[in-house]
């Protein structure tokens, strides 16, 4: 009743849908599987971190080097934290760097931009689970507008 | 006692009706075991829907069907299926599975109903259809099948199983006269030499009384008589005779009910 | 009179409808509840995927492509408008998985395997193959509706994903290859867009439902049509109709509880 020959489509259909979504996942939705051992991992503290996301990319000079892979609430200062999961191939960044909360374009999405600092001597490379100190916060444009309309009143 | 023994199936004052339409008023029949029983009557009176009835694919609204003593209609679903096993229906159209070869689908209700193994399934269905005479068609797909050898190889499938009781369809209509000889042969050799009992309900007057032991005429939702082909050849009934020898008036109108013909025609279209 | 009349047409209406759903939920009922059996009921299952999926699966392929292609080339005009062109591959990957890869696979899921369905199966029961197959006292619930729903529910979710997968192939085709955005910048964008859980799953939920829906009305339809050849066109059609408005009008309300 069932040739061969069917069998065999039903077999290369089945195959295509798993391929599909198997490209979904790993492509599209891009999980992550990869285990940690190339990557290292900064957090930053900032105080407003306007419409960054998980995932944001981290860029220096245009150059993707990380991923934002967490964001969350400092209990204490309550200010947000996040956590940057950076490429072991850029791992010489200088503890004076400084990270920002950056838009590309008017429109577009938000991003880290990591400014390297200088070197020195007595100044040490960034390493595995280390603190920016330098950071600049998102520009969000109802403050702006409100910091401009309140020092316009004071003149 | 020996009624219960010889009666297969006892049909007890039967009423089915579709809709409004009345099919059936107080029906009540006897169908020996091991006999050709015919069942005719003009198209259009639902002889198949009795074949449906006897099978439990319709249920009646007043009175019994006894198969083997058993109420039909009041079985369970398994039970009904287990009564299904020991009859099969040839249907008008054959029904033959459309997608499956003609030696598959003889094979089919072995497989479905039986553990046997393929090798024996394989000669079973062959010797069923060198019964039927279509062992060289056996890789067939039905649409590749005559009308006549379709019916043939439904046939084959529906003896497949060894059943007590077959039931044909209306088996001879649309059949070339060959074909009708082959099917009349058949149906009356295999009821013998199987000792089934056969079922045929058919308008066609010259090949039931041919096979059949007891004959059974329906006309106007009843029972118009019944007998063997020999004392209904005899018969003075005028509804009887004109359904035997065909005329196209008598006591059967050839028109259908309508108000007065002339009346129609002169009066104006309300 | 006539107001007595319509009321009573809309009652006869009404009743008729509910016949309808009880004899359809009595059907998938009757052939859900038999245990698969492995040994008989894989053969038919395969052949049944065979039809409703392989069958489907180029008419399924091509339209996902075009429709990627176009999607992503009327998204590119608008959006170069805004200097944001590369957010094109969120705009097609979002829309292909959220709402048009279920709902225009379900669409030509209807239109090829959902009336093919019910064609077959009024062919089945106008040449008495399923009253055949009740005399041979084989419910045909198990033997014919259910491994043709399974199939479907099997199907339409595989198709689902290939029909987005290859949408998004077509996107990236035009975008990337034809107006140059930078390969990268479009991955990156997308894939930070795209979320599993919020997604990829909903797609396959919406899938799942309308592969439910659609092989439902199409079996109904066939199981139950008046078996002359008008019936069976009538059939094909109301399959059709009726599983695309059902699919539209579900989608509503998945999207409104998933996303709303």
């Amino acid at each position: 009743m069932v040739t061969k020959k069917i069998e065999l489509l039903v077999g290369v259909f089945l195959l295509a849908g798993v391929v599909a979504f198997l490209a979904l996942v790993y492509k599209v939705a891009n999980v992550d599987v990869s285990t940690n051992s190339d990557t290292y991992t900064l957090t930053a503290e900032f105080t407003n971190i306007g419409g960054l996301k998980v995932r944001s990319p981290v860029k220096v000079g245009g150059v993707v080097v990380g991923r934002v892979s967490a964001i969350n609430l400092d209990a204490k200062k309550l200010a947000p934290v996040v956590t940057l999961t950076m490429d072991k191939k850029y791992a010489d960044f200088p503890e004076t760097s400084s990270v920002a909360v950056l838009t590309s374009g008017l429109l577009g999405e938000q991003y880290i931009g990591l400014t390297p600092g200088f070197m020195d001597d007595g100044i040490e490379i960034l390493q595995d689970g280390d603190r920016i100190a330098d950071t600049h916060s998102a520009m969000v444009l109802e403050d702006l507008i409100g910091q401009f309309l309140y020092s316009s009143k004071d003149k | 006692m020996n009624q219960e023994q010889t009666t297969l199936v006892e049909i007890n004052n039967l009423r089915f009706s579709r809709g409004n339409r009345v099919i059936y008023e107080d029906i009540s029949l006897k169908i020996p075991r091991g006999k050709v029983t015919a069942i005719m009557g003009p198209s259009g009176i639902g002889k198949t829907t009795l074949l449906k009835l006897i099978g439990g694919q319709l249920y009646p609204d007043k009175g019994e069907v006894l198969f083997d003593g058993q109420n039909i209609h009041k079985l369970s679903r398994n039970a009904l299926f287990e009564a299904r096993k020991r009859m099969s229906m040839l249907f008008q159209s054959g029904a033959l599975f459309t997608d499956m070869n003609v030696f598959d689908n003889v094979a089919f209700a072995l497989r479905e109903h039986s553990d046997l193994p393929e090798e024996i399934i394989r000669r079973i269905v062959l010797m069923k259809l060198e019964a039927v005479g279509l062992r060289g068609a056996a890789q067939l797909m039905p649409g590749e099948l005559s009308g006549g050898m379709q019916r043939r190889a439904a046939l084959a499938r529906a003896i497949a199983l060894e059943p007590e009781m077959v039931m044909y369809d209306e088996p001879f209509t649309g059949q070339d006269p060959i074909s009708m000889g082959v099917l009349v042969k058949l149906i009356k050799d295999l009821s013998d030499a199987l000792s089934l009992t056969s079922v045929v309900v058919s308008h066609d007057v010259a090949e039931v009384l041919s096979i059949a032991d007891y004959v059974y005429v329906i006309a106007e939702q009843k029972i118009i008589a019944h007998g063997t082909p020999a004392e209904l050849r005899q018969t003075d009934n005028p509804q009887l005779r004109q359904f035997i020898d065909g005329e196209p008036d008598g006591p059967v109108p050839f028109h259908f009910p309508a108000a007065e013909y002339k009346k129609e025609l002169l009066c104006e279209h309300s | 009179m006539s107001i007595v009349d319509s009321i009573a047409a809309l009652g006869a209406r009404a009743i008729g409808i509910v016949l309808g759903l009880g004899r359809a939920g009595i059907m998938l009922w009757g052939a859900l509840l038999h245990l698969p059996r492995f040994k008989k009921g894989t053969p038919l299952l395969i052949k049944q995927i065979y039809v409703v999926g392989v069958q489907s699966m180029v008419i399924v392929i091509v339209s996902g492509l075009f429709i990627g292609m176009v999607l992503a080339l009327q998204g590119y005009t608008i959006l170069v408008g805004f200097g944001t062109e590369q957010s094109l591959g969120p705009l097609v990957a979002l829309s292909l998985l959220r709402e048009l890869g279920p709902v225009v696979t379900a669409l030509l899921f209807a239109g090829r395997a959902g009336s093919a369905l019910t064609a077959e199966l009024g062919l089945m029961k106008s040449t008495e193959q399923l009253s055949s197959l009740e005399m041979m006292a084989v419910d045909p619930l198990r033997q014919v509706i259910a491994p043709r729903f399974w199939a479907g529910l099997i199907s339409m979710p595989l198709l689902s994903v290939m029909f987005v997968a290859v949408g998004i192939y077509g996107g990236y085709l035009v975008g990337v290859a034809w107006k140059g955005i930078d390969d990268g910048a479009f991955w990156s964008i997308l894939q930070a867009a795209v979320e599993w859980r919020q997604d990829i799953v909903n797609c396959l939920i919406k899938s799942v439902v309308f592969a439910w829906v659609v092989t439902w009305i199409a079996l109904y339809r066939g199981y139950h049509l008046v078996p002359n050849p008008e019936g069976i066109s009538r059939a094909t059609t109301q399959t059709v109709v009726q599983s695309s408005l059902a699919v539209l009008a579900l989608d509503f309300l998945l999207t409104a509880i998933m996303f709303g």
